[in-house]
């Protein structure tokens, strides 16, 4: 238990301060590095915690795809050299007390809600899908996704392919200038239209441009 | 303090959810530190679905987290994609000069 406890406190930390950094780092790459560990950090956590599946799949899912979607945008938009300070203006920094005056109090109002929570007893024993440990987590994570959740599942792949489809479709751009192949062109192409028998009279010549 | 229950983890999600909230109120450089953001803050919902799941015995909560996953991934990539044509288009994504709606 103590274990549990000094690891926790560990990763938690880590975890805050690179949420932190992220928010607050100058640069842009930085940010997305601190995204990387905050992530690593937390899927440790779940791990810890014996949700592995889902930590597995945070790391996959965060660190291999959507951290390294941010890096390459960053360093395709070459934004990385923008560097900023925080209060750049007089203008722009009449949001930062009224900013940091309502993310305290959302902040408070969760811990309110974390202290002062409780559920009733029968609670736990009233859902259909209790955690069971004598097979693991992912098998038992695969026996309610693919049955009960069924449906969510399938809309949720349906949000997947939209979502590519319409990455592809915002970014894609007609160039001007490009010769492309059209096959039905190509294929339609009678011999009357391509080739010509000119007679050529002996010593004339021919011209091409008639 | 060793006995670590599920207000710890509750606590933990409401600090990173906050640390979220502060990095797209106070944002003065790009719009993709505000996406990362957003990604802070959906993380900060997963990790309390998770604690609830384990702490109550109920597996609900890891499948919707999955689900969150999904979702956060797909409004990751479509969120980059609206950013490079805004890049494209008026060559800048920095928040201050983004005001083309004059709000």
């Amino acid at each position: 238990m103590i274990a549990h406890a000094i690891f926790f406190y560990i990763f938690s930390i880590i975890a805050i301060v690179s949420a932190i950094m992220v928010t607050a780092s100058k640069n842009t790459v930085h940010s997305v590095f601190f995204l990387i560990l905050d992530f690593i950090s937390i899927s440790c956590l779940f791990i810890m915690i014996g949700a592995e599946f889902l930590g597995m799949i945070m790391l996959i899912v965060y660190v291999g795809a959507v951290a390294v979607l941010f890096l390459f945008v960053v360093m395709m938009l070459n934004v990385a050299q923008q560097k900023n300070q925080w209060f750049l203006s007089k203008t722009s920094s009449r949001h930062i007390p009224i900013g940091l005056i309502i993310s305290s109090i959302i902040f408070f109002e969760l811990i309110i809600v974390v202290g002062g929570w409780k559920y009733k007893p029968d609670l736990i024993n009233s859902s259909n899908t209790s955690l069971n440990n004598e097979i693991s987590n992912t098998h038992s994570l695969g026996q309610v996704l693919y049955t009960d959740y069924i449906h969510i599942f399938q809309i949720s792949g349906m949000i997947l392919l939209i979502a590519m489809i319409g990455a592809i479709v915002l970014t894609f751009r007609q160039r001007e200038g490009v010769k492309k192949q059209s096959y039905i062109k190509q294929i339609s192409r009678e011999r009357s239209e391509g080739v010509e028998v000119i007679e050529v009279a002996s010593n004339k010549g021919v011209r091409i441009d008639d | 303090m060793t006995e670590i229950g599920l207000g710890h983890y509750l606590t933990l999600g409401a600090v990173i959810f906050t640390i979220g909230v502060i990095g797209i109120f106070l944002n003065r450089k790009n719009i993709i530190v505000i996406l990362m953001s957003i990604e802070l803050i959906l993380l900060a919902v997963n990790i309390n679905l998770v604690s609830f799941s384990i702490y109550l015995n109920d597996l609900s909560g890891q499948v919707f987290t999955l689900f969150i996953l999904t979702v956060a991934a797909a409004e990751a990539a479509i969120g980059l994609a609206i950013i490079v044509v805004y890049y494209r288009n008026s060559g800048t994504i920095r928040v201050e000069e983004i005001d083309e709606l004059k709000g």
